[in-house]
């Protein structure tokens, strides 16, 4: 046991700690562990009464067998005694446990917050402290609704010691995080802000944090503190090495104040007042200064706190965006770095450069280090370095070095970890589509990704260079060509033969001239890896087979005898034996006009958004894919690659085979012609064929994340009055005419909710195409997150199919959602528009309090800008009864005996989001002699209260 | 930051704090997983990683990992000088501190912690003034310790 340097007296426990550790196996140290569990029960329910210190040293030893891993369940109690001692040391551990141990437990949670109150209001500011280290350590929810309001007055009052200020103003910052509704904004935000200007700079580092959060959700409310931040940060910035004595770490002036002043800075855009960023621009160029001359001293400290502030100073230049000069020198530092013999430098410079590398300032000067960057995909020996320069590479590539990257790129996959592959195979294949000039090249580039890396090519890289192949009739040939010869490789890879195969069923006949490469040449080597495939696979190939029987008549004889055969007539596997049978009727029943019409080649893919670009958007989050998104560096990148217009020569009439690989985007086939024999073969073949088929069209999900606003026509006139009707209730039919019924039912909780949506056919008549789905509008994608499953896609007369969505109110919102519905009826397309009814309140969670308490939160949100109101006609008769459940339905608490006049409504509640937590008071007055009404809403947030008042206001 | 995990080489756990709400079972998953990503680490590699949506910074101090978990925007180089200042106040207090006397004092490298970072900010960066917060409360500890052994036994367990 080491010599414990202060005065510590718990001898006890360090012989316990002892005997843990001489524990030669862990069921010897569990033994131990019981044994003393069962000694300190004993001691706690003994009849003789323990005294502080014995207690304290019990509650000690619990604390450490828990941080050792093991539950306990006793000793609460004992530790809550402890909080009401007097013995410093006593209540410290007692805080200790209830920090490190707390649960939810009711009972206690009274209690602890008793004591709290009473060393808060002790007024001694050691036992303050340890109070508020408490409420920030434990931070929920109850502890905030008893003292959040207690504490803004602790961090403002003249008369509080700098280190109970210091624990007040981060105490309430995790309250704050916690549950914003519960700390009330007032006249002390105004005085919080001046805090940035105390004497002490612990004070100030401690409030800075607190403002910083308190921005980000109020930008307005605080804006005085930027002229403060950057004086304080000047002042800093500028001071010598030892002005500020204790807060200098190692020669380099308030490192952590000054990166918190920095972060502050990034709430806001660059300062109006020309005097304020005069002075921050040159606070900016000092730090870029510095970071050139002499280190003073060798540390690594040293180096590591100077440019930790270095490359805050370089986010604030990036989040501004706006100063050419200091976006050139701060890329030119981060040069600098890129070579740097330490690790860490070297990854954070890369990082930050990625995103220099998409301001058009920057972009250009970002480009000059592509050699460096290669050089580290090539020899960092550190995983994480070399992805962030496999990140940075992706971020600064455009058409001038797209193809020196990709082939880089492509180099590195051969080596990659596999853990990054799938990312890097995305990012070559968009690098490859967005930059291609020439087609070829594309093309080779993608066969080279799926022979480096197959495992890694998704579904969606490999269906977009068919998608692109297939619209692009001077590459047909070409690609035609490569394939044949990348199938000649001796072992490749599944997807090359799926890519293969689709390829040379609609093109192979532009390279059937070469004898090299003739028609039985082709069939024979592609069925040569036929039984090496998976189903999936194999199925495509029957397609393959069955269009060369098209193009190729004097292949017929082959390919009838392999669909003839056992293995494929009478395969296990249904969709293959189905596949079998129905080709090879095909074949022998149609007349070749009729094969030929069939079989045709497919038309042009409508074009969307590259339905990589969104996996990858997927993958990473959102944003992920913006540095190729903005067109802005290079405008003249759309013309080419951004939008492929569908040529002329390839648009043929729609034919059944449009749906040979489940194109169901593509428009639907007309019905085949009735006279021909096989004309109901045919519908059979291909109605039912594609649906186990992957698809190519646009998944629910896709379509979902890439909404072309052109795609959805407007709401239809009564969407609002529809809504209206659903805003109190989650159940009934949202919208019906002649065609079809459109019935939903949803349930919400707190800020989750599932809804069904019903869709009837109201005919006799099956739709066809029929394909609902959910768009965003504006920047709704940000605040809900829709998940919608897929429904089939059709809908036989009078019957029903039924969708589910998945809802996650992300933070508050406004608009709701479109549903788009979009069907066949007899050939005719429909389509409709409707507003889902997802609206705000639904994410309410009622709250029910007292009448005392109900005033004095009524009280809090008393600024202007809190409150709503809304004086109306009543529209419907007016019933007391109605109205309750009306108000209940909306989805707040009802409060009883609140409200002085019984006549009045008065409820509360919570919306509940994933970002944050809106409190909601609301008031409705009756005046049954005017047959009008007063509605007052007050909520944390300008715009929520405003939204819900107009919401309520038009259900009475 | 949203927690800090101070383990050994060997992956045992010694200092955990946690800044934000999560279940008992959710910290002993998110400990197991990231020991042994970190442990798995070479010596030369860099001090950052990404994990989930945050960024891992960790440093190792003899045979002690320091591990802090940041969100996105935060600053990795501040972050791994809260470690080294961290370790500075423990050594002072302990006098050349080593991983033994965090195993027998944890209390007090939580009580230091606290002082140095609350709620998962910097709250008070000079190792005076931090030190000074503790040591007054070690004083306030002898008085009471002393008062305790000076005064009669018996007297005391009375009180209680």
């Amino acid at each position: 046991m080491p010599a414990v340097s202060k005065g510590d007296g718990m001898r006890g426990l360090a012989v316990f700690i002892s005997d843990i550790r001489n524990c030669k196996s862990k069921e010897a140290e569990i033994k131990r562990i019981n044994k003393e569990l069962a000694n300190i029960r004993s001691k706690f329910k003994g009849d003789k009464a323990l005294d502080g210190y014995s207690k304290k040293k019990y509650v000690c030893k619990l604390l450490f067998i828990f941080l050792l891993g093991h539950d306990i369940d006793f000793g609460h109690m004992e530790a809550v005694n402890l909080l009401s001692s007097n013995k410093y040391t006593e209540k410290q551990i007692g805080y200790l446990f209830i920090s490190v141990l707390v649960n939810s437990n009711s009972e206690l949670i009274r209690l602890i917050n008793n004591a709290i109150k009473n060393d808060l209001a002790s007024r001694n500011p050691t036992f303050m402290c340890l109070a508020l280290h408490c409420i920030a350590n434990v931070g929920s929810r109850e502890m905030g609704e008893a003292f959040a309001a207690d504490i803004p007055r602790i961090l403002v009052a003249g008369d509080s010691m700098d280190s109970v200020k210091q624990s007040a103003a981060l105490c309430l910052l995790r309250l704050y995080k916690a549950s914003p509704d519960l700390v009330p904004m007032g006249e002390w935000t105004a005085r919080v802000v001046h805090l940035l200007n105390d004497q002490h700079m612990g004070v100030v580092t401690a409030a800075v944090s607190l403002i910083t959060c308190l921005c980000k959700k109020n930008p307005d409310d605080f804006k005085t503190c930027i002229s403060l931040a950057v004086s304080r940060l000047s002042r800093i910035v500028s001071s010598a090495s030892t002005d500020l004595q204790d807060y200098t770490y190692y020669f380099v002036p308030a490192p952590w104040l000054s990166v918190k002043l920095l972060r502050l800075l990034q709430c806001y855009p660059p300062p109006e007042d020309a005097a304020v960023k005069g002075r921050l621009v040159e606070c900016l160029e000092t730090v870029l200064n510095k970071a050139q001359e002499p280190p003073k001293s060798k540390k690594v400290q040293h180096s590591n706190a100077k440019n930790a502030i270095l490359f805050e100073t370089i986010s604030l230049i990036i989040h501004y965006d706006s100063e050419p000069n200091l976006l050139v020198r701060a890329c030119n530092q981060l040069g600098q770095f890129l070579q740097h013999r330490e690790t860490n430098l070297r990854y954070l410079a890369l990082e930050s450069m990625c995103t220099l590398a998409s301001s058009e300032f920057s972009h250009e000067a970002v480009k000059t280090h592509i050699d460096t960057v290669i050089n580290a995909l090539k020899t960092e020996r550190d995983v994480s370095v070399r992805q962030r320069a496999a990140d940075l590479l992706y971020a600064m590539c455009d058409r001038s070095n797209a193809k020196q990257i990709v082939s880089e790129m492509l180099r590195y996959l051969e080596t990659a970890d596999y853990a990054i592959r799938e990312e890097i195979v995305l990012k070559v294949a968009i690098l490859a589509e967005k930059y291609a000039v020439d087609y070829s090249w594309y093309v080779d580039t993608i066969l080279n990704l799926i022979r480096i890396a197959g495992d890694y090519v998704s579904e969606e890289v490999w269906y977009r260079v068919l998608q692109i192949v297939t619209n692009r009739d001077d590459v047909q040939g070409y690609a035609a060509k490569t394939v044949f010869e990348a199938l000649q490789a001796p072992a490749c890879h599944e997807n090359m033969v799926k890519v293969g195969g689709y390829i040379l069923g609609e093109f192979g006949n532009l390279i059937a001239g070469d004898p090299r490469s003739s028609p039985p040449v082709q069939f024979s080597l592609l069925h040569s890896k036929f039984h090496l495939c998976s189903v999936a696979t194999r199925a495509l190939l029957l397609s393959t087979y069955i269009k060369f029987i098209n193009l190729f008549p004097e292949t017929k004889a082959t390919i009838q005898g392999v669909l003839r055969a056992g293995s494929q007539l009478r395969n296990a596997d249904v969709e293959l034996q189905q596949r079998a049978v129905e080709y090879l009727t095909l074949s022998s029943v149609a007349s070749t006009d009729v094969l030929a019409t069939v079989l045709e080649e497919m038309p042009p893919f409508p074009e969307r958004e590259s339905s990589i670009l969104a996996k990858l958007k997927r993958k990473k989050g959102p944003g992920a894919g913006s540095a190729l998104d903005d067109g802005r560096r290079d405008p003249s990148s759309n013309d080419i690659n951004g939008g492929m217009e569908p040529t002329p020569s390839t648009v043929s009439t729609p034919s059944p085979s449009a749906d040979l690989l489940g194109l169901r985007a593509a428009p639907p086939p007309a019905a085949p012609p009735a006279s021909s024999g096989a004309g109901n073969l045919l519908v059979d073949v291909f109605s039912d064929g594609p649906a186990a088929q992957p698809s190519l069209g646009p998944t629910p999900e896709e379509a979902f994340l890439s909404p072309g606003p052109e795609d959805i026509g407007p709401p239809i006139p009564e969407a609002d009055e529809l809504l209206n009707k659903f805003v109190c209730k989650n159940n009934g039919v949202l919208f019906e005419n002649q065609l079809l019924q459109i019935g939903v039912k949803s349930e919400f909780r707190q800020n989750l909710g599932r809804m069904y949506l019903f869709y009837g056919n109201k005919t006799s008549v099956q739709f066809q195409n029929f394909s609902p789905t959910v768009v965003h509008p504006g920047d709704l994608q940000t605040q809900l997150a829709v998940q919608t499953k897929r429904v089939a896609a059709q809908v036989d007369g009078g019957a029903q199919v039924q969708q589910v969505l998945n809802i996650e109110c992300l933070r508050d919102f406004l608009t709701p959602p479109l549903l788009s519905v979009r069907f066949r009826y007899g050939g005719a397309p429909q389509s409709l528009t409707l507003k889902l009814p997802v609206t705000i309140n639904k994410f309410f969670q009622p709250t029910e309090m007292a009448a005392q308490d109900f005033f004095q939160r009524w009280k809090q949100l008393s600024l202007p800008q809190q409150e709503a109101q809304k004086i109306f006609k009543a529209n419907h008769p007016m019933d007391a009864e109605v109205t309750k459940a009306k108000l209940l339905g909306f989805g707040s608490a009802l409060l009883d005996n609140v409200d002085p006049n019984p006549e009045n409504f008065v409820g509360a509640g919570i919306i509940q989001t994933k970002a944050l937590q809106v409190g909601c008071l609301l008031r409705l007055e009756p005046n049954a002699q005017a047959q009008m009404y007063r509605l007052t809403l007050r909520t944390s947030k300008e715009p929520v209260s405003r939204h819900l008042c107009e919401l309520l206001a038009q259900q009475f | 930051m949203q927690f800090m995990l101070l383990f050994s080489r060997q992956g045992k756990l010694r200092l955990q704090k946690w800044y934000v709400p999560l279940s008992d079972k959710e910290k002993k998953k998110i400990t197991r997983e990231l020991v042994q990503t970190v442990l798995a680490r070479k010596p030369k590699m860099c001090s950052f990683l990404e994990w989930r949506d945050l960024k891992i910074v960790y440093k190792r101090y003899a045979s002690l990992y320091f591990c802090c978990a940041i969100e996105d925007q935060d600053n990795e180089l501040i972050t791994l000088e809260i470690i080294h200042r961290y370790v500075e106040l423990l050594d002072k207090y302990f006098g050349s501190v080593c991983e033994l006397d965090i195993i027998f004092n944890f209390e007090k490298a939580y009580f230091i912690l606290d002082e140095f970072l609350l709620g998962g900010e910097v709250q008070e960066t000079s190792k005076k003034n931090v030190l000074k917060a503790i040591e007054q409360a070690d004083l306030l500890q002898e008085k009471t310790e002393n008062m305790y052994h000076s005064k009669s036994f018996i007297g005391c367990k009375k009180a209680y």
